[in-house]
């Protein structure tokens, strides 16, 4: 659906995207990842037709978006940066807008702001002005346009940016409610998000590619993936755990709490049986997942 | 859907959106008043005792100079900054209908105004009968000069993120365009003056050609006009006839508004007139599209 070969940007001698590449299928969530300024939004001002690449080519379903962008953003819907809306129009209104642009009128027209009023929760503010409305309802009015004409391909960028927790949960609900035989694209720099939201995670940094998986995929490149996590209410000898050969690196996290780095899963018992040999009783004992944090900062550093 | 629904749509919001706030009727009251004023104290419009509306027309060109750049400081500047362009850009719609949208919304409203004018013209031929002929062409030419205005206007909008700054620069333009044509001015340039400025002019644009071919540095730029000047001053055959420095001047004055306003409203409504104005709107749009394009990320 979304063919992206060699995408270049440059502003001045400033390269902010570099020779990007890569395809995404129908039924894809993709997680955007990457530091401020590492060229993810002018990677979607790319997607979306906003910006003419310096080079390399989009294709949306075949259609070039250079050669006729008119025809590709009919199939995109999207969320630019701080869900920017026209602030002296009443929400109603601009939504009737955004409809009559999209191709709809009479009936049909009034038909769909009822659905997507309904869907984003806006029955509330439908005649308010857009100035007037709290963040959180200027980022729903902003996902609203976006999903207006059921898009076969929706781009968010930090769709969650500055909203509350309980707003965070109601947008990634609505993403996921609409994921099927979709494409959604979010950028973000939460973690937790891309995990929570997305099937397939992509990292950007200083414009380029750094990682193309699934969330999980990403997880395991952590360092403390896998790695035991022990909690224990009185002194113990570690160096019992040093010398266990699927155990790489002891490390003291806190005054009672350790991580035991290296493949847990094959070590655990051998790990409980030194634990009973010192006639000591753990409080908690698990295998981590691993640190997004810390996968996110080793790539994108480069450390 | 078509393309013109899809302008047609773009129109519509652009044009209520100067109603949602004061400034189409701030404006259109502005307008009414100042025009009042202009035509009844300035112009003495009784006391003339002519019917005619000469002297209502006469001051047009002065007073679109702040009203018409008012009009459009807005269209882009405010879409840039609030950051609205990238919504209304990644709709399928092409930078040209969104260019024309905001021109034509514009145009309308200053059409709105003028057309709230008749009562002078009810006045003028309740007092007399005047050439009603005239007056639709004053009223047609004054049009034409507000659509001119209006595309200087809205194109310089595209080239900021601020109001104030499009208002000044697009008054300053505006200026420059109508006083090229202004008769007590150019009676003012003595030939010799203008034959310099006419070398000079000439020096840098052949400097400038060579600096774009060989991409040589700002110095050997500087040294190139300055030699080509120097040249041309010490060879005057070249470009120093009278009636080169004639050319010349009415070549400059043919590109007034001012020059193109008078010849309509004096009733002649050459087809060659209505054509500058009509040329001048399509260049100022189209640069509009060109820097909109260029610089609509920044």
């Amino acid at each position: 659906m979304i063919n992206v070969s060699g995408l270049t940007r440059y502003f001045d001698s400033f390269c902010a995207v570099d020779q990007l590449s890569f395809d995404i299928k129908e039924g894809d969530i993709v997680g955007f990842l990457g530091p401020n300024g590492a060229g993810k939004s002018t990677t979607m001002k790319m997607l979306t037709g906003f910006l003419a690449p310096s080079s390399g080519s989009v294709l949306i379903d075949n259609i070039d978006m250079l050669s006729d962008p008119v025809a590709a953003k009919k199939l995109i819907g999207y969320l630019p940066e701080g869900a920017p809306g026209y602030d002296e129009m009443m929400v109603v209104d601009f939504l009737r807008f955004i409809g009559q642009i999209r191709g709809f009128s009479g009936d049909a027209l009034t038909q769909r702001v009822a659905e997507v009023i309904a869907e984003v929760q806006l029955q509330d503010v439908l005649y308010k002005r857009i100035d007037m409305l709290s963040k959180g309802f200027k980022r729903r009015v902003g996902i609203a346009q976006a999903i207006f004409h059921n898009p076969k391909i929706l781009i968010l960028d930090e769709p969650t940016d500055g909203l509350d927790p309980n707003q965070k949960h109601q947008v990634r609900q609505l993403i996921q409610g609409m994921s099927k035989d979709r494409i959604i694209i979010v950028s973000t720099h939460i973690l937790e998000e891309v995990t929570a939201v997305c099937n397939r995670a992509m990292i950007i940094a200083r414009g380029k590619k750094l990682f193309d998986g699934t969330p999980k995929e990403l997880l395991e490149k952590s360092k403390q993936h896998n790695a035991i996590a022990l909690t224990l209410d009185q002194a113990v000898d570690t160096s019992a755990f040093d010398a266990l050969p699927e155990i790489s690196e002891v490390m003291r996290t806190s005054d009672n709490e350790w991580l035991l780095i290296g493949d847990g899963p094959k070590a655990l018992h051998k790990v409980v049986d030194e634990l009973k040999k010192q006639s000591v009783q753990p409080l908690h004992l698990a295998i981590e997942q691993g640190q997004l944090d810390d996968v996110f900062r080793m790539m994108t550093e480069g450390k | 859907m078509s393309a013109k629904s899809v302008l047609l749509q773009l129109y519509k919001r652009e044009f209520l959106s100067y109603f949602s706030t004061p400034l189409a009727i701030v404006f259109i009251i502005i307008f009414l008043v100042l025009n009042g004023l202009f035509t009844f104290q300035l112009g003495n419009f009784y006391q003339r005792g002519q019917a005619e509306l000469d002297v209502f027309f006469s001051f047009h060109p002065w007073l679109y100079l702040f009203l018409m750049p008012a009009l459009a400081m807005g269209l882009w500047a405010e879409e840039r900054k609030s950051g609205t362009i990238e919504l209304l850009l990644t709709l399928p719609v092409t930078i040209w209908q969104v260019v024309l949208a905001k021109f034509l919304a514009a145009w309308s409203i200053a059409a709105i105004a003028l057309a709230l004018t008749f009562p002078i013209w009810m006045t003028v031929n309740y007092l007399g009968t005047p050439d009603n002929g005239i007056i639709l062409a004053g009223y047609i030419g004054s049009f034409l000069l507000a659509g001119a205005y209006l595309a200087v206007g809205a194109c310089i909008s595209a080239t900021t993120q601020n109001q104030v700054i499009a208002f000044i620069i697009s008054v300053v333009v505006c200026f420059i365009f109508l006083i090229i044509g202004f008769q007590p001015l150019l009676e003012l340039f003595s030939d010799t003056v203008v034959s310099v400025l006419l070398k000079l002019i000439v020096s840098i644009l052949v400097a400038s050609v060579v600096l774009l071919m060989t991409k040589k540095s700002v110095l050997f730029y500087f040294i190139s006009v300055l030699v080509l000047f120097v040249g041309l001053m010490l060879f005057p055959g070249i470009l120093g006839g009278e009636n080169i420095t004639q050319g010349f001047v009415d070549a400059i004055a043919s590109l007034s508004f001012l020059t193109h306003f008078d010849a309509i409203t004096k009733g002649v409504l050459d087809l060659r007139d209505a054509i500058y104005f009509i040329l001048s709107i399509a260049f100022w749009l189209l640069t509009s599209v060109i820097v909109i394009d260029i610089k609509k990320a920044d």
